[in-house]
């Protein structure tokens, strides 16, 4: 466990874009038995999806997030110092995405740019990475970026993952400030490696059967180069790992649930986050989901939930906590101490 | 620990299933109603009611209630 402090750093605005193409779940009849598909949305609560077109690629919906963000807060380019990219759908394997966003935001060369890879826990683990070179001299402000376009490496017949699966780009601008403490817990347990994989890679080198369509278990369809989940080890991994985290996470900042006025999870499935929040008897009410219009965007769905449902809402002092989870396994949650932040409104592209 | 318990906790999870055809010998992947959405509302109730982890293998390698019951109560103490 890592269990990070930061004081004088906070989250001065945060922005979030979507694609405007809707995926209905409801037309998920040739993957799920009609008979099936309604109880199967109420379950996983999500009625729809946003799809990105074939030339829209994460780091367009983060550009056009970014865009958004300085608009709206007057944040000149020159004035970011760090330019994080988290994303497991970057644009290409070499160079880092990273270094085309500094590039089309026009940002200076003096920009510290570099990428991040991680799964659904990634927004907490990015976040952390800004707020740490936020802290340091000489550094005033970091621009992160988290978006992922999973529609892009899901089988479309996997019933298990397409049925979840929606596409985002955030951005999220940290800086010092006057902002009370903010702490992190971080997790990871490499064993459970098989939990959620794309086979093939460096390891397992890609060939031209990698692209070959296999039917897998339970008759679900995909290649090498597609994302396979095991839904009920991360369900297990979920419900067993995250309340404790978060309780410890309270226990060490010493403060309550009561304490919290906003819990945002990683938009899982509705089923699952519904289970966390009994666990945690939670209110839930202080628990936004946006899960029914943009289902599960991997590590974009921290930012997403609060740019869709707490536009308008961070005026002034919040506690908010924030939690993560996904492929590693890994995890993590942050309590932290936000001031004025800025939230756009979610915009297409 | 219960198996009658257990029964009833796990038939409770079915909503259009009547609760007097699940015994302990039942083959559950056999139930019209099963689903891998039960199977998490299995690992949920597990965790809920014996504070007991279930991973997939769990229910994959099972065939009757009982072979769920079985791993349950191995692993409560």
């Amino acid at each position: 466990m890592a269990k990070i402090t930061f004081h004088g750093v906070g989250i001065k605005a945060l922005s979030a874009c979507v694609p405007p193409e809707v995926v209905y779940n409801k037309d998920l009849g040739y993957l799920i038995p009609e008979e099936e598909i309604e109880k199967t949305i109420n379950n996983i609560g999500i009625v729809e999806r946003r799809i990105a077109a074939p030339d829209v690629m994460a780091s367009d919906l983060c550009y056009k997030a970014a865009q958004q963000l300085m608009a709206d807060n007057d944040i000149a380019p020159e004035s970011i110092d760090v330019l994080l990219f988290m994303s497991q759908t970057a644009d290409y394997r070499i160079p880092a995405t990273s270094c085309l966003l500094q590039h089309r935001l026009g940002l200076p060369r003096e920009t510290m740019c570099f990428d991040i890879s991680l799964g659904c826990s990634g927004y907490l683990f990015a976040l952390s990475t800004a707020f740490a070179y936020a802290s340091i001299e000489g550094i005033n402000r970091v621009l992160l970026l988290d978006g992922e376009t999973f529609s892009k490496i899901v089988n479309r017949r996997d019933k298990v993952d397409w049925p979840l699966y929606g596409d985002a780009g955030t951005a999220t601008l940290i800086e010092k400030g006057n902002y009370g403490d903010s702490t992190f817990l971080l997790y990871t347990d490499g064993s459970g490696e098989d939990t959620l994989k794309i086979h093939a890679g460096m390891r397992n080198p890609i060939t031209p059967e990698s692209c070959v369509e296999r039917e897998c278990e339970d008759g679900n369809i995909r290649s090498d180069l597609e994302v396979f989940m095991d839904g009920m080890d991360v369900f297990n991994f979920a419900i067993s790992k995250v309340p404790k985290s978060i309780k410890q996470l309270l226990k060490e900042t010493q403060k309550t649930v009561d304490d919290v006025d906003y819990l945002v999870f990683h938009q899982a499935n509705r089923f699952m986050m519904d289970f966390l929040v009994k666990k945690l008897k939670m209110e839930p009410d202080r628990v936004p989901y946006c899960i029914h219009k943009y289902g599960n965007t991997s590590s974009a769905s921290v930012p997403l939930t609060i740019s869709s449902e707490l536009c308008g809402k961070l005026d002034g002092d919040h506690t908010m906590l924030m939690s993560g989870f996904g492929a590693g396994l890994s995890w993590g949650s942050v309590l932290l101490s936000m001031h004025d932040c800025k939230v756009s409104p979610v915009i297409e592209y | 620990m219960d198996l009658n318990q257990f029964i009833e906790n796990f038939a409770d999870l079915f909503e259009e299933t009547d609760p007097d055809t699940i015994k302990a010998t039942t083959q559950f992947k056999d139930i019209e109603e099963w689903s891998s959405l039960v199977a998490l509302s299995v690992i949920a109730m597990v965790d809920e009611e014996y504070d007991v982890e279930f991973r997939g293998d769990d229910i994959r390698n099972s065939n009757t209630i009982e072979d769920l019951y079985n791993i349950v109560s191995s692993r409560i103490e």
